[in-house]
């Protein structure tokens, strides 16, 4: 099938394009970009007002299946992305079972291939059960596809096993996910130490659980040669260390979320709303523009939306109780673009660098760019379409948004993934 | 009439809310002291006191209350409670919904488990105390106790000492306090202070010492090892010797200062018998205001829609 993209302003930093062009795929790739394009049939997309850019990737997306399917599976979650804007997902291994030998990779890469809306990467665990206490079957999981490895809703406690971790995924290339958590320090933890554990009488979260880690996992890093990658920062001076690692040459990137990003602590006021409860907790007003410096200056790499859905019965429980996480994906993309693209704070080749380019490149996933004989893999985005966020805005099984209520500016409008349209005039194609 | 239709933080109440409940309070204590100890005031109004974490003191002191204003008081605690058969809170508060009562009091371990009810229910909510967060009618009690003895609020210098972190009797009183005129300090050791005493609005100190000569009140909390992480203290002999008010101590305050405790007392602990019995303590004063704090909260929450007069 031959599909013609209309003079949409294509933008890709990676091949120095930022113009308004037309774009050709056939048979799953891109075969032209330029002025005036025709094609005998097939077809075409309008996309005058709208942004082509290469497919975005969500590098921390929790897709729930196996397990618990009733908040989430692989098809509600990639239906989900696809709604946001995303043509590819990674998905993390905190199911039940545990995705941690090359059966359950295997089990979650046929399951994406068979109910998919987008393309699912497999993240295998660092430890069996992601207990912590034993290496997983880290290259039976790369035999399988496993792109990158994370203890991820855990931090990997003791120091020796982590680095133990990065000796041994070391010899795949692939990259090891850190979720940077001292137990010891975060304890019962549930929103921030500070003022607003102080005001709601609820257990902190300190900073320091998180800069701990970052500053461990920073020194396993060199010392191991692994490639790490830190996930969901939420403090300035995590984002303090990654940016003097880097400075060093040290093999390390970082994401960011959306709700680390545009919300702080303050939102949870007295109302003690679990949509507001996330691992690592929103932090303070300082902390959020220290993150949104660093996705200027290139020190993060990518926006990750951290996908954790959750039932409803399960968020209505007490806030100390209630699970960890908000959505993400159909959110994040229109939140970018609201607070910082609108507001010129970033520039569009910013966010592909940031929700395309750089989440590949820190998992070493195969470059994506707008170019011929690339795969086409697009997201067109019409940056004035609004998105009012209310439950009935999601695809995915769960709607514990911490964004409910909000009304956003810009959404995707057609996904293409491989040529196929996984989103057409902002609807999921089944 | 409250200026809130509940009484969940102590923030909920302006300063004339609460001066409202301590001077009605006054009536009813005048009521308490009758032999014939009831009113009809909530007759036919259901309260319910729903006790999902152990207490005695506070439940019964809310269960008299009710009954001695005629209310139909029931309660409903964690161990006859369908909380331990896995329902949540929020369908809790659905089933006593259906029911139709009026008024809650509820004891919650989690802190914003009374936020929990008021969402999901048209009754008027008590909070009895929730997780490490606040306890608003400790805080009415202990200052109507004050201004009792002391005649005054306004002025008074509260040390509060011990395990403010994790005191959710500290987390109420000390905002009661700055809303009447009165000074809070709190006073601990820095394992046992919140993070941000700023928020809480009093100053900090950690040297009991240092700040006893100055206290028109101290306020001993008692040391609630059961909630903390670990042990805080090295031990509980070096606690006492830093941070327990003993009659050394206690001559070292003013002549006119005087001794509270929420209860109940580690004797030896945070508060030695002797202090503890002597007439300097006003514990049992507290325990005898609750009664009548708490009949005056339910009254103005209730009552103040069109009940009876308060005596």
């Amino acid at each position: 099938m031959a599909v013609l993209l209309r003079g949409g302003r294509v933008v890709d930093p990676q091949v120095g394009l930022d113009e308004v062009a037309d774009v050709i795929v056939r048979d799953g790739v891109i075969v032209e970009i330029g002025p005036d394009l025709t094609i005998p049939k097939g077809v075409t997309v309008e996309c005058a007002e709208k942004v082509i850019v290469p497919g975005l990737v969500d590098v921390h997306t929790h897709l729930r299946e196996p397990g618990f399917e009733y908040k989430e599976d692989v098809r509600s979650g990639t239906r989900a992305a696809a709604h946001g804007g995303y043509t590819a997902v990674c998905a993390m291994p905190n199911t039940r079972p545990v995705c941690d030998t090359g059966s359950t990779v295997r089990f979650l890469a046929e399951r994406a291939e068979s109910a998919g809306a987008v393309r699912v990467h497999v993240i295998g665990a660092c430890t069996a059960g992601q207990k912590g206490t034993a290496l997983a079957e880290i290259g039976d999981m790369v035999a399988e596809g496993a792109v990158a490895f994370s203890d991820d809703g855990h931090g990997v406690a003791d120091a020796g096993m982590a680095r133990l971790v990065m000796d041994y995924a070391k010899q795949f290339g692939t990259t090891v996910i850190s979720h940077c958590e001292d137990l010891a320090l975060v304890g019962k933890g549930v929103v921030n130490e500070g003022a607003v554990s102080t005001r709601l009488g609820l257990p902190g979260w300190p900073a320091a659980g998180e800069e701990t880690m970052v500053a461990r996992d920073i020194a396993l890093a060199e010392l191991t040669g692994c490639r790490v990658h830190l996930a969901h920062l939420s403090t300035g001076r995590s984002i303090e260390l990654v940016r003097e690692a880097k400075a060093r040459g040290i093999a390390v990137t970082c994401e960011v979320t959306p709700h680390h990003l545009f919300l702080d602590e303050d939102v949870l006021d007295t109302g003690y709303d679990t949509n507001l409860k996330m691992n690592p907790p929103l932090r303070t007003a300082g902390d959020r523009e220290a993150l949104i410096v660093a996705l200027l200056d290139g020190t993060i790499d990518a926006i990750a939306t951290d996908h954790a859905p959750h039932a409803s019965h399960e968020k209505a429980l007490e806030f100390e109780i209630a699970p960890f996480g908000t959505t993400g994906l159909e959110t994040a993309l229109a939140l970018v673009i609201t607070h910082l693209v609108a507001s010129e704070r970033l520039e569009w080749k910013d966010l592909v660098r940031l929700m395309a380019q750089g989440p590949r490149a820190a998992l070493g996933l195969p470059e994506l760019r707008l170019e011929a004989g690339m795969p086409a893999d697009i997201t067109i985005i019409d940056p004035e379409a609004r998105v009012e966020v209310t439950p009935a805005l999601f695809e995915s099984r769960s709607s514990n948004s911490a964004f409910l209520g909000s009304s956003l500016l810009g959404k995707a409008s057609e996904v293409l993934v491989g040529g196929r349209f996984a989103l057409r005039n902002g609807k999921v194609v089944d | 009439m409250l200026s809130s239709r509940h009484i969940i933080d102590i923030r909920d109440l302006t300063t004339d809310d609460i001066m409202s409940i301590l001077d009605t309070a006054e009536s009813f204590k005048e009521v308490n002291e009758r032999r014939i100890k009831k009113l009809p005031t909530l007759r036919g109004r259901t309260v319910i006191n729903l006790f999902l974490e152990p207490s005695t003191r506070t439940r019964t002191s809310f269960e008299i209350a009710a009954k001695r204003l005629s209310a139909d008081g029931v309660n409903f605690s964690a161990s006859t409670s369908a909380t331990v058969k896995g329902e949540s809170l929020a369908d809790t508060a659905a089933t006593l919904s259906a029911m139709a009562c009026d008024l809650v009091v509820v004891r919650h371990k989690y802190a914003g488990a009374p936020r929990i009810l008021a969402k999901h229910m048209d009754a008027h909510i008590i909070n009895g105390g929730d997780g490490m967060h606040e306890h608003p009618s400790q805080a009415l009690l202990d200052l109507f106790t004050m201004r009792e003895r002391a005649g005054r609020l306004e002025g008074l210098t509260v040390g509060i000492v011990g395990d403010i972190a994790h005191s959710r009797v500290a987390g109420s009183l000390v905002p009661a306090l700055r809303a009447v005129g009165a000074t809070p300090i709190i006073i601990a050791p820095p394992t046992l202070m919140p993070a941000r005493p700023d928020v809480l609005g009093a100053e900090a100190v950690t040297s009991l010492d240092e700040v006893i000569g100055d206290l028109d009140v101290a306020y001993m909390l008692r040391i609630q090892m059961e909630r903390a992480e670990g042990m805080p203290f090295p031990s509980v002999r070096e606690y006492s010797r830093l941070f327990g008010m003993n009659e050394t101590r206690l001559a070292k305050m003013r002549s006119s200062a005087f001794i509270m405790h929420p209860g109940p007392m580690n004797r030896g602990v945070e508060i030695s018998a002797a202090v503890a019995d002597s007439d300097r303590s006003v514990v049992l004063n507290q325990v005898n205001s609750g009664v009548a704090v708490r009949m005056a909260a339910m009254y103005l929450l209730l009552g103040g829609e069109g009940g009876g007069g308060a005596a």
